[in-house]
C-alpha cells in the first residue's frame, strides 16, 4: 500500500469514528512533486520545485454535503479536516443532487510511469534548456522544461480503494529574431524523450522564416493549422463542448449520435499513461471516444453530471467539477490513418507534421499557434483569439510570405464541421498544457475556412 | 499574532545562505479558503480548504532557485533552504546577467487588512441561505439557469529575508456574485450581478452584504430573457461608452499587464508575453488622452489588490503609472527594477507558499474624471454603451484587444435607447486610450480574483478603480 492510500484510509477511519457508520465519504490523498526550469533572454531566470501532499475529503452526511482539503497531513491536521468538514456538512443546505459513491471497481491496466522522470533533478532540466539555447544559434530564446510526479491513493466508505502513480515531462520554447517568434513544444511520459536541441532548431527555423511580415486584410482564409494550434481547439472543445455539466445544462453544442464534425475527425480522451488511472471520485479512467468519424458519441462525466444526464461517470471528476464541470484533459485528434510523416529537416517555417498539408493549399495561411482564446458564445463555441509564433501566406502549395499576427472570431465546431476538413496530418504530436498531467495529442489540420477578423492595424 | 513562524522562515534563510546563497528570503503562509456555489435555489458545492507551508528563494551568483514544502518543522525549513540554493546553482548552467536588488526598506513590521465581519465566522447556513435565495429568485423570475458563488480567503504570512526583514501580515478577502442565463434558439444570454464573476475585496462579509444579491436577481433574469430578442449590436465604427466594470477589465488587460516590468524585460516572452512598451520611452510616451491618469496603489482600503508589504518586503506605496496621458511608471520587483535602472519595487506577490513571488498587479486604476455617466450619455448623439464583461482576449504584446460584454444599449440624441445583444468591441491599446474624451467621477474599485500568470500557473488578486468613460471611433459588433 502506498503512503497516499494509507493516508486516505486513515481519514476514512476517522470519518467512521467521528461521523458514524451512516456517513458517505471519499478521500483522495495526492503527493505531487513538480519542478519547472524557466528561461528567458537565453538564460535560466526562474527555477522552481515543490513537493506537496494534499488530502481532499468529500462528505455526505444526513443528506448534506461538504468538501475540504488540507496540506497539513499529520494526525492533528487530518482530525481538523474531518471535524471541519463534518461541521460544514451539518450547516449546509440539503444536497438533492448527491450522486452516491463509486462502488468497488478495478482499475484498467496503465503503462508504468518512468522513475527517471519522476526523480529528475534541476541539472537534467537545465541541460535541456542549454541544448535549446545553443541550437537556436544566437537567437534570443525563452521557454521552460518541466518534470512532474504524482502519486495518489483513493478510498471511500463504499469500499473503493485504489492507488496510482504517473510522471510526465514537457518542454516548450520560442526563438526570436527581429520581432518574429518561432515555437516548438513537446510533452511526454519520459524526460529522456525530450530533445532540447531538436526543439531549439525548429523554433529558430520558424523565427528566421518570420521576418518582414506582410499585413493581410481580415476575411475568411483556407488554413493549415500546425499541431500547436490544433491543441487549442481540443482544449476548448474539452472545456466547453464535451463538458458533461455544460451538456446536461444545454450549454454545449454536443448532440450525441449526430454527425456534427467532418468524417475525418475522430477525437478520443486517452488518460492512461498520461495521468493518474482514476479520478477524484475513484472512478477508473479509460479511453473515451468523444467523436467517431464525425459523429459525436460521448461527453465527459463525473458522477453528478452523469446522474443529471442519465449516463454513467466516465472518470472525469475533478476537485471542482461539481461547480465547473468534468473536463477531459488528454484529448487526441486521430491522425490520417496510414499516412506517412515527413522527416523533420529543421529548416523553413513549416513543421514536418504539416508539410504535406501545406502542399495542398491553393491560397491560404499556415498558422503555428493560437493565443488568448476566449468564448464569445458557449453554445456555438464561437471563440476569439489571436495567432502567435508564426503565420505564413501559402500560394500553390508554397510558403510565399510571412504574415503579421491576426485576430480571429470563429466557431470551433463549425470549422471542423461536415465538409470543412480538407486534410488531417499523418503524425500526431503530444503537446503540453500549462498544467502538468494535461496534454493534447494533435496532428496538423487543413481546414476550408477560418474567419480572421482583425490584423495589426485593428 | 499569538503564534508566529519567523523562526522557521529564518531557519530556511540561514540554510540557504550556508549553502552558498548571497541573498535568500522565505515565506511561511497559512491560508484557509472557503467556496460555495449554488444553482437554481440549491447549494451545488461547498469546500473549505487549508494550506500551510514554506517557500524559499535563494540567489546564488546571478541565478535564482526556489523550493517549497508543506512542512513547518525546523528540519524541513533547513532542507528547503538548502534545496533552493542547489536549484539556484543548477540555474548557473545557463547563466544570465548579474543580478542586483533595489533596497526594500529592511525592518520589522506587522499589517492586517480591515475587516468588520470575519467572513469565515459567518455561519455556513447564513451564507448558503443567501446563495439559495438569490438563485431561487432569479429562477423564479424566469432564468433558465441561475448560479451564485462566494469565495473567502484568509491568509497569514511571515516573511524573513537575509536583508533583515521580519514582516507578518493577515489579509482577509471575500466576494460574491450571481448570474442568470436565458436559453434561446441556439444561443444563451446571461446577466451577472454585480459583475461577471462577482465583486471582491480585502474586506469582511460586510462587502457581500452590501452587494444585495437577492434584490438584483429578478432584474438579472429579466434582462437575460430580454436580451434573447434584442437586436444585435450593430457592426461598424462608433462612439463607445463603457460602464465601470468593463472599463476595469480594459485597464487590467491593456494597461496593467503592459506595465509589468518582467514582461517589458522579456521574462514572460514565451508564455504571458511581452509588452509593447519600451523602457526608453518611460516618461515620454503618450499612452492616452489627457484624461488618462492611472495609478498603482496597493494602499486603497478594501480593494482586492491591497496589502501592507509585498512578498519581497517592500512597503505598499502609491505611484503613478500614467499621468495626463503619459506613461511614467511600472509594476516592478527588486531584481527587475535594478535591471531596468529604476529605484522602486513593491509589486511582487506569490499565489501561496508553493509559488515563486513574481511581478503582479496590485490596484491599477483610473483616477475619476469630471463628468457623470448621465452627462456622458447626454453629450452623445450617436453611439453604443456596453457593460459587464463577457469575454476578453488580447495579444501577447497587450496591444490588439477584443472584448465582449453581457449587455449593450443604443445611445441616440443624448438618450440611452434599445437594449443590444452580443455587444463586442475591438481596438489597439494606445489608439483606444487616446480616444477617451469623457470620464465619469463615479469610480468603483472592482476586484479581479482570477488573474493568471506564471509557470507553474499562479492566480493573482488585483483591484481596478474605474468609472464609466467615453471613447470615439471604436470598432464594435465583431462577429464570427
Amino acid at each position: 500500500m502506498s503512503a497516499e492510500l494509507d493516508l486516505a484510509a486513515r481519514v476514512i477511519e476517522l470519518i467512521r469514528r467521528l461521523a458514524g457508520a451512516g456517513a458517505q465519504a471519499e478521500v483522495v490523498a495526492a503527493h505531487s512533486a513538480e519542478a519547472l526550469t524557466r528561461f528567458a533572454n537565453s538564460a535560466i531566470h526562474q527555477n522552481v520545485a515543490d513537493a506537496t501532499t494534499t488530502v481532499r475529503l468529500r462528505l455526505h452526511l444526513d443528506g448534506r454535503t461538504a468538501g475540504g482539503s488540507t496540506t497539513v497531513t499529520g494526525p492533528a491536521g487530518l482530525q481538523a479536516l474531518v471535524e471541519r468538514t463534518i461541521a460544514a456538512s451539518r450547516l449546509s443546505p440539503p444536497d438533492q443532487a448527491w450522486p452516491g459513491l463509486t462502488p468497488p471497481t478495478a482499475l484498467r491496466a496503465a503503462p508504468a510511469f518512468d522513475e527517471a522522470t519522476a526523480a529528475a533533478g534541476p541539472h537534467e532540466r537545465a541541460d535541456r534548456v542549454r541544448d535549446f539555447v545553443r541550437a537556436a544559434d544566437g537567437l534570443e530564446t525563452a521557454g521552460f522544461c518541466r518534470t512532474s510526479y504524482h502519486s495518489a491513493g483513493f478510498a471511500n466508505t463504499a469500499g473503493q480503494a485504489v492507488e496510482g502513480r504517473s510522471a510526465d515531462a514537457a518542454m516548450d520554447g520560442i526563438a526570436r529574431l527581429d520581432g518574429a517568434d518561432g515555437v516548438a513544444r513537446r510533452a511526454g511520459s519520459r524526460l529522456s524523450e525530450l530533445d532540447g536541441a531538436a526543439l531549439g532548431t525548429r523554433a529558430a527555423a520558424k523565427a528566421r522564416a518570420g521576418g518582414r511580415p506582410v499585413e493581410l486584410p481580415p476575411g475568411r482564409y483556407e488554413v493549415v493549422l500546425e499541431p500547436t494550434a490544433v491543441a487549442d481547439i481540443l482544449d476548448n472543445l474539452a472545456t466547453f463542448g464535451f463538458n458533461g455539466k455544460a451538456y446536461a445544462q444545454h450549454q454545449s453544442f454536443a448532440e450525441l449520435g449526430v454527425p456534427q464534425f467532418d468524417p475525418a475527425v475522430t477525437i478520443r480522451d486517452e488518460p492512461l499513461g498520461a495521468t493518474l488511472p482514476f479520478d477524484q471520485e475513484g472512478t477508473p479512467r479509460d479511453t473515451l471516444v468523444l467523436v467517431d468519424r464525425g459523429t459525436t458519441t460521448a461527453v465527459s462525466h463525473d458522477r453528478t453530471s452523469a446522474a443529471e444526464a442519465g449516463a454513467a461517470s466516465t472518470g472525469h471528476a475533478g476537485a471542482a467539477s461539481r461547480s465547473w464541470g468534468p473536463i477531459a484533459s488528454n484529448l487526441g485528434l486521430a491522425p490520417e490513418p496510414g499516412g506517412h510523416a515527413a522527416p523533420e529537416t529543421g529548416e523553413g517555417p513549416t513543421a514536418a507534421s504539416a508539410r504535406t498539408l501545406v502542399g495542398g493549399v491553393r491560397r491560404g495561411l499556415l498558422i503555428t499557434d493560437f493565443w488568448y482564446t476566449r468564448v464569445l458564445d458557449q453554445k456555438s463555441l464561437v471563440i476569439t483569439g489571436l495567432t502567435r509564433n508564426g503565420v505564413w501566406l501559402v500560394e500553390d502549395g508554397e510558403v510565399t510570405a510571412a504574415v503579421g499576427n491576426m485576430r480571429f472570431t470563429q466557431s470551433y465546431p463549425q470549422a471542423l464541421g461536415p465538409g470543412a476538413v480538407l486534410g488531417v496530418g499523418a503524425e500526431a504530436i503530444a503537446l503540453p498544457d500549462r498544467w502538468s498531467g494535461v496534454r493534447y495529442t494533435a496532428p496538423a489540420l487543413h481546414l476550408k475556412s477560418w474567419n480572421l477578423t482583425g490584423n495589426a492595424s485593428g | 499574532m499569538s503564534v508566529d513562524h519567523f523562526d522557521e522562515a529564518g531557519t530556511a534563510v540561514q540554510a540557504a545562505l550556508d549553502a552558498g546563497a548571497r541573498y535568500a528570503d522565505a515565506r511561511v503562509m497559512l491560508r484557509r479558503t472557503e467556496t460555495m456555489s449554488a444553482r437554481d435555489g440549491e447549494v451545488e458545492d461547498l469546500s473549505s480548504d487549508e494550506s500551510a507551508g514554506i517557500g524559499v528563494r535563494a540567489l546564488v551568483g546571478s541565478s535564482w532557485g526556489f523550493y517549497a514544502v508543506p512542512d513547518l518543522s525546523g528540519a524541513a525549513a533547513r532542507a528547503a533552504g538548502r534545496r533552493a540554493a542547489e536549484i539556484a546553482a543548477a540555474s548557473a548552467r545557463v547563466p544570465g546577467p548579474a543580478i542586483d536588488l533595489v533596497p526594500a526598506g529592511a525592518g520589522t513590521a506587522s499589517w492586517a487588512s480591515r475587516c468588520e465581519i470575519d467572513p469565515l465566522s459567518v455561519p455556513l447556513s447564513v451564507k448558503g441561505d443567501l446563495l439559495v435565495a438569490a438563485t431561487a429568485a432569479a429562477r423564479d423570475a424566469g432564468a433558465d439557469l441561475a448560479e451564485g458563488i462566494y469565495q473567502i480567503w484568509d491568509t497569514r504570512k511571515w516573511f524573513a529575508s537575509s536583508d533583515g526583514h521580519r514582516i507578518d501580515q493577515h489579509i482577509r478577502e471575500c466576494g460574491a456574485g450571481i448570474t442568470a442565463s436565458a436559453y434561446g434558439d441556439g444561443e444563451i444570454q446571461r446577466r451577472s450581478w454585480p459583475s461577471h464573476r462577482g465583486q471582491y475585496g480585502t474586506r469582511g462579509w460586510e462587502l457581500v452584504d452590501e452587494l444585495a444579491l437577492t434584490d438584483n436577481a429578478a432584474r438579472m433574469a429579466d434582462e437575460a430573457r430580454a436580451l434573447l430578442t434584442a437586436p444585435l449590436c450593430p457592426s461598424g465604427e462608433t462612439t463607445l461608452i463603457l460602464g465601470g466594470e468593463q472599463l476595469a477589465l480594459q485597464i487590467h488587460e491593456s494597461v496593467g499587464h503592459a506595465i509589468e516590468l518582467d514582461r517589458i524585460l522579456g521574462w514572460e516572452a514565451a508564455f504571458a508575453g511581452t509588452s509593447w512598451l519600451d523602457l526608453d520611452q518611460l516618461g515620454t510616451l503618450r499612452y492616452g488622452s489627457d484624461l488618462m491618469n492611472i495609478t498603482i496603489d496597493p494602499t486603497i482600503p478594501g480593494a482586492l489588490g491591497s496589502f501592507g508589504y509585498d512578498d519581497e518586503g517592500s512597503p505598499a506605496v502609491k505611484r503613478d503609472a500614467v499621468r495626463n496621458g503619459r506613461w511614467v511608471g511600472v509594476l516592478a520587483g527588486r531584481d527587475s527594477a535594478a535591471m531596468a535602472g529604476l529605484d522602486y519595487a513593491g509589486s511582487v506577490r506569490a499565489d501561496g507558499w508553493a509559488r515563486l513571488p513574481m511581478v503582479r498587479m496590485t490596484n491599477v486604476g483610473l483616477e475619476p474624471g469630471p463628468h457623470t455617466l448621465e452627462e456622458i450619455i447626454a453629450a452623445t448623439d450617436d453611439g453604443v454603451m456596453m457593460d459587464i464583461n463577457r469575454s476578453w482576449s488580447i495579444d501577447d504584446r497587450r496591444l490588439n484587444f477584443q472584448f465582449g460584454c453581457e449587455i449593450g444599449w443604443e445611445v441616440k440624441n443624448g438618450r440611452r435607447g434599445r437594449m443590444l445583444r452580443n455587444p463586442t468591441y475591438t481596438g489597439i491599446g494606445p489608439k483606444f486610450w487616446q480616444s477617451m474624451d469623457m470620464l465619469s467621477s463615479e469610480s468603483v474599485a472592482w476586484g479581479t480574483p482570477n488573474c493568471g500568470k506564471g509557470q507553474p500557473g499562479q492566480i493573482g488578486h488585483t483591484g481596478h478603480p474605474a468609472a464609466p468613460a467615453r471613447f470615439t471611433g471604436v470598432r464594435v459588433g465583431v462577429r464570427g
